[in-house]
C-alpha cells in the first residue's frame, strides 16, 4: 500500500472504530445510538447557525495544529501549545483594551502581539534544548502551568481591579464580523479563519518552498546528517519552536478577539492546545491534513452540544464518546503498525 | 552421500519481485559451505527461510535426510541449527554467560544458577578453543569475542550446523585469522557451517564448497579446490570483474593537507587523538590503515569540523580551517564521504534528489532570496543520478527505498561533483558488492589523477592497498609509520597496526 493511500485511510478507519465502539457503549447503556448521531451531526451542520459556531471553534483548532504540526516536522514535541495559547490570549486582549487606535493598526498590531507572545513562550523551551539538551517536553508542560497561572494574576491584578475578567477589547480590535454573524444567523463566527487559512498557507509555503524550510525538515528527520551537511541544529530547533509557538499564540488571539472579546480568569486549561496534538497527528502533519482533522474536531466539539438536547444522551456519556473517537484517532499509529504488517506478510 | 542441510527448489516471493527462484542449497556434514552473492542476491532470505523466518512457496527442506517444516526459529534451533548474525545480540553490561544463557536460563529454587552455567560455557569454550572468559562484561571484551559469545551462544544450544552471516566485515586481520581457527576447529568436532560472505578471499581459504547466487536465482555449486577467485566472481556478478584496480603512477604534486600535531578528545573526553602528523599532496590517494577505535573516527570529524581539536593546525591549501564550522569547511573545498551513510550522509526520508543538494541547497541556483529552485535541483539530481549510474525508480525516490550500493553511488557522486580539492572517503565501499565496489574506486582514482588529494579510511587491508598511493598507519590516535603499499604485506601491516613499530622506524620523517 502506498504511504499516501496509508495517510488517508488510517484516520478515517480511527474515526471509524470510535463511532462503532461508541455504538457499542450507547447500545449497552439504553440509548438510541441512531439518534445520538444524528444529533451529533445536527448540532454541527443540521443548520447555518450551527455551521457558523462550528467553523468559529475548527479555526483555534487549525491554529493548534499546526503549532504541534510545525514542531513535529522538525523532531521536537511542543506539548506546549497550551500554555502559548493562553500567553497569545493574553497578549492579544491586552492590546485590544490597552489603547484605541484605528482598525487598519490596532487589529493587526494585537494580532502580531498574539504571535510575539506565543514564540516567546516557545522561544524558552527551544532555547534550552539546543543548548543544554533539557528535553522540550518537560518544558513545556511545566511551562503550561506558568503560563495559565501568570495570565489569571494578570487579568487580575493588571488588567482589570479584582475582577474575573477584562474588560471588552476595543471593536478596533475585534475580529467579530456582523457580516458573518449575519450570515449564519449570528452564530459567533469571526474573521479569525481568514487568518487560520492563511497560516495553514504559510506552514505550507515555508516547509515546501523555502530554503529554510528544507533545513528545518532536513534536521527533523536526521540531526546527523544535517550537522555533517552544514546546517545549524541548534538554530534550527529553536527557530522552529519560535514558528509553532507563534500559530499557538494565534489560536489564542482568535479567542481573545474573535470569539469572547476578552480574557477571564480560568480555572483550567482550555483543552484546545493539547486536542491540537490529536488534530496534527490525525492530520499526518500536513497542513491539508491539519485542515480536515480541525474540522472533524470541531464539528465533534460543537456538534456533541446538542445530543443532550435532541437525543437525551446525557453529558457524561457524550464526552466519553468524542474521547473513544479521539482515543482512536491517537491510536493510529496503531492502525498504521497493523496495517502494515499485512502488508508486510509480502513484502520484504 | 549425506547431507545435513537440503534445501531444495526453494521459492520465495514477495510482492513484485522473486527473492528466491528454485534455489538448491545442499551442505555436507562436517563442511563449510560458502553462500556466495552480492548484495541482493537473496542470500539473507534464503537463510531466513531455513532459520524459518520465511515460509517457502515452493521447495522443500530437509535436515538429515528428514523432510521438514520450520515455520518458526525455535524448530530450527531445536533442528540443531544455530546463527551467528553478523549485528551481535548481545547486552552489554551482562556478563558472557549472562548473555549466553539468556532465555534458557538454568534455575535452582528460582535462582538462576550462574556457578552451573559459567562451567558449562567454560567447558564448551575450552572444548572449541574459543578462550572466553565467562565472567567478563559483554562492554569489556574486543569485537572479535563478542563475536565468540555469538558462536558460543549456539553451541550451547546444541547447534550442529552453524550459520555465519558476514562474520569478517568487523574483524581485523588478524581477529579474522583467529575466527578462520575456531571455524577449521568446530569443523573437527562435526560440526557443520554455511559461511555468508561476499568475499571471496575468505571462501577461497576455508570453505570447502560454494553456493552461488545472482539475483535470486541459484547460479550452481562448485568446489572450491576446482575453482579460482576470478571465475567465482564472475559467476557471482554475470560479467568479468577486474580485481587489481587499474591504476598508473601517482604523481604528487603541492601539499593539499598538512596536519600538524593535531590532538582532539574523543566523545568521553578522553585523548583520542594526541599529536598526529600527516600530510597529502594533491594527485595522491592516502590510506589510513589501523584497528577500529584507534582515532580515525575522531580524525576525520576534527577535518571536517564536525568535533572540536583541542589543539595543533590543520591546513588546507596553506590555510588554517582547524575548528571551522562543517559549513566553512565544506565551501573552503572539502568533499565527504561519510562512514555511516545512513546516520550522516543522507537524509533517508527526503527523495534522492533533494539528497543531492544537501550541501548546497542555500545556494545559486538552487535557491534564490530564501526560496528553493526544485527545477534546478532536480535537474541536478537526474544528471548525477544518470552520470553515476544510480539505479533508482526516478529522483522523487526517498533515498531510505534505494539499495546500499546505490546510497552510496548517490553520495559519491554529490561529494565528486562539488569538486573539493580534498576528498575523504571513509569507508567507501562497505557492505557493497564487487561491482559496487568496482566503480566506486575508479572514481576516486579519477579524482585523483584530476589532481585532487584523497584521504581514504578503510578497515579492509585489501582496499587499502589496492587503492593507496601511501598508507598511514594509525596507532592510538598517531601515524606511527607511512608505507608503501607496493612494499608492504598485509603481515607487516597487521603488526604495524597492532603497534609494534618497524625496526628501521621512529621514522616519522617522511610524513
Amino acid at each position: 500500500m502506498s504511504s499516501r493511500m496509508k495517510n488517508i485511510i488510517v484516520p478515517i478507519l480511527a474515526v471509524l472504530l470510535g463511532i462503532i465502539v461508541g455504538t457499542i457503549i450507547m447500545l449497552i447503556t439504553g440509548y438510541d445510538a441512531g439518534a445520538a448521531f444524528i444529533a451529533l451531526w445536527d448540532g454541527a451542520f443540521g443548520d447555518i447557525y450551527y455551521t457558523g459556531e462550528t467553523i468559529r471553534q475548527v479555526t483555534p483548532y487549525i491554529l493548534a495544529g499546526l503549532a504541534v504540526g510545525f514542531a513535529f516536522k522538525t523532531g521536537l514535541f511542543n506539548i506546549g501549545v497550551e500554555g502559548q495559547l493562553i500567553v497569545g490570549w493574553l497578549a492579544a486582549v491586552w492590546v485590544g483594551v490597552a489603547f484605541e487606535l484605528p482598525k487598519v493598526i490596532h487589529l493587526p498590531l494585537a494580532v502580531l502581539a498574539a504571535a510575539a507572545a506565543g514564540a516567546l513562550w516557545a522561544f524558552i523551551p527551544g532555547l534550552l534544548k539546543a543548548k543544554f539538551r533539557v528535553h522540550e517536553v518537560i518544558v513545556t508542560i511545566m511551562m503550561n502551568y506558568i503560563a495559565l497561572h501568570v495570565a489569571n494574576y494578570i487579568i487580575r491584578t493588571v488588567l482589570s481591579e479584582k475582577s474575573d475578567r477584562t474588560a471588552d477589547v476595543f471593536p478596533s480590535a475585534s475580529l467579530r464580523s456582523p457580516f458573518l454573524e449575519g450570515l449564519t444567523d449570528y452564530s459567533r463566527l469571526h474573521w479569525g479563519i481568514i487568518v487560520a487559512l492563511i497560516c495553514v498557507f504559510i506552514m505550507w509555503f515555508i516547509l515546501e518552498k523555502t530554503s529554510r524550510g528544507y533545513e528545518l525538515k532536513a534536521v527533523g528527520f536526521n540531526q546527523h546528517a544535517s550537522e555533517y551537511a552544514g546546517m545549524s541544529v541548534k538554530s534550527n530547533i529553536i527557530l522552529s519552536m519560535v514558528i509553532s509557538g507563534a500559530f499557538a499564540g494565534l489560536a489564542g488571539a482568535m479567542e481573545g478577539l474573535g470569539t469572547f472579546g476578552y480574557a477571564s480568569i480560568r480555572g483550567g486549561f482550555t483543552g484546545v492546545g493539547f486536542d491540537g496534538i490529536a488534530v496534527a497527528l490525525l492530520g499526518g502533519n500536513t497542513p491539508i491534513g491539519i485542515i480536515l482533522a480541525a474540522i472533524l474536531f470541531g464539528s465533534l466539539k460543537v456538534g456533541a452540544l446538542n445530543m443532550p438536547l435532541e437525543a437525551g444522551v446525557p453529558n457524561e456519556l457524550v464526552d466519553i464518546i468524542i474521547a473513544l473517537i479521539v482515543f482512536f484517532v491517537a491510536a493510529s499509529y496503531m492502525i498504521r503498525i497493523f496495517i502494515d504488517r499485512i502488508g508486510k506478510k509480502g513484502a520484504k | 552421500m549425506d547431507y545435513v542441510i537440503e534445501m531444495l527448489g526453494i521459492r520465495k516471493e514477495f510482492p513484485g519481485i522473486v527473492a528466491n527462484d528454485n534455489i538448491t542449497l545442499q551442505v555436507k556434514k562436517g563442511e563449510i559451505h560458502a553462500l556466495l552473492g552480492e548484495n541482493g542476491a537473496g542470500k539473507s532470505t534464503l537463510m531466513n527461510v531455513l532459520f524459518g523466518l520465511y515460509q517457502p512457496e515452493q521447495g522443500e527442506i530437509k535436515v538429515k535426510g528428514k523432510s521438514v517444516k520450520i515455520t518458526n526459529p525455535n524448530i530450527a534451533n531445536d533442528l540443531g541449527i544455530g546463527m551467528v548474525h553478523q549485528h551481535f545480540m548481545l547486552v552489554d553490561p551482562f556478563t558472557v554467560t549472562e548473555n549466553i544463557i539468556l532465555g534458557s536460563e538454568i534455575t535452582k529454587g528460582g535462582k538462576i544458577d550462574i556457578k552451573t552455567a559459567e562451567k558449562k560455557v567454560s567447558e564448551i569454550s575450552e572444548k572449541y578453543g574459543l578462550a572466553v572468559d565467562p565472567r567478563a562484561k559483554i562492554q569489556d571484551i574486543s569485537v572479535g569475542m563478542q563475536q565468540r559469545v555469538e558462536i558460543l551462544k549456539t553451541l550451547y544450544r546444541g547447534a550442529e550446523i552453524l550459520i555465519f552471516d558476514e562474520p569478517t566485515a568487523v574483524l581485523t586481520p588478524q581477529e579474522i585469522h583467529e575466527l578462520i581457527q575456531i571455524m577449521k576447529t568446530l569443523i573437527k568436532e562435526g560440526k557443520s557451517i554455511i559461511l555468508i560472505t561476499h568475499k571471496l578471499k575468505e571462501i577461497m581459504e576455508v570453505c570447502d564448497r560454494v553456493t552461488v547466487i545472482r539475483k535470486g536465482v541459484g547460479i550452481g555449486t562448485v568446489n572450491v579446490s576446482e575453482t579460482n577467485p576470478n571465475d567465482l566472481a564472475s559467476l557471482m556478478v554475470g560479467r568479468e570483474v577486474t580485481f587489481k584496480t587499474e591504476k598508473i603512477e601517482a604523481s604528487p604534486k603541492q601539499e593539499v593537507l598538512q596536519i600538524k600535531d593535531l590532538r582532539v578528545k574523543d566523545a568521553r573526553g578522553l585523548p583520542a587523538i594526541n599529536g598526529l602528523d600527516l600530510t597529502i599532496r594533491s594527485g595522491e590517494i592516502v590510506g589510513i590503515a589501523g584497528v577500529d577505535g584507534n582515532g580515525q573516527t575522531e580524525l576525520l570529524e576534527a577535518i571536517t569540523g564536525l568535533r572540536k581539536s583541542e589543539s595543533g593546525s590543520i591546513l588546507l591549501n596553506g590555510k588554517e580551517i582547524r575548528n571551522f564550522s562543517p559549513r566553512k569547511v565544506t565551501e573552503s573545498g572539502v568533499g565527504h564521504i561519510p562512514q555511516d551513510r545512513h546516520k550522516h550522509g543522507l537524509v533517508l526520508d527526503f527523495p534522492i534528489g533533494e539528497n543531492m543538494v544537501l550541501q548546497t541547497y542555500y545556494q545559486k541556483p538552487y535557491s534564490k532570496g530564501g526560496i528553493l529552485n526544485y527545477k534546478e535541483i532536480y535537474k541536478k539530481a537526474k544528471g548525477l543520478i544518470d552520470e553515476f549510474d544510480v539505479r533508482t525508480p526516478s529522483e522523487f525516490t526517498p533515498a531510505r527505498a534505494l539499495s546500499g550500493g546505490n546510497q552510496q553511488k548517490a553520495i559519491i557522486g554529490r561529494e565528486v561533483d562539488r569538486n573539493p580539492d580534498l576528498l575523504i572517503a571513509a569507508q567507501p565501499t562497505r557492505g557493497l558488492d564487487v561491482g559496487a565496489i568496482e566503480f566506486i574506486h575508479k572514481r576516486l582514482i579519477e579524482q585523483r589523477d584530476n589532481g585532487k588529494a584523497v584521504l581514504l579510511l578503510s578497515f579492509e587491508l585489501d582496499e587499502v592497498m589496492n587503492v593507496s598511493d601511501r598508507i598511514a598507519v594509525i596507532y592510538e590516535g598517531q601515524i606511527v609509520a607511512i608505507v608503501d603499499p607496493k612494499e608492504t604485506t598485509e603481515q607487516e601491516l597487521g603488526l604495524l597496526m597492532a603497534g609494534s613499530k618497524r625496526k628501521e622506524a621512529g621514522e616519522k620523517a617522511d610524513v
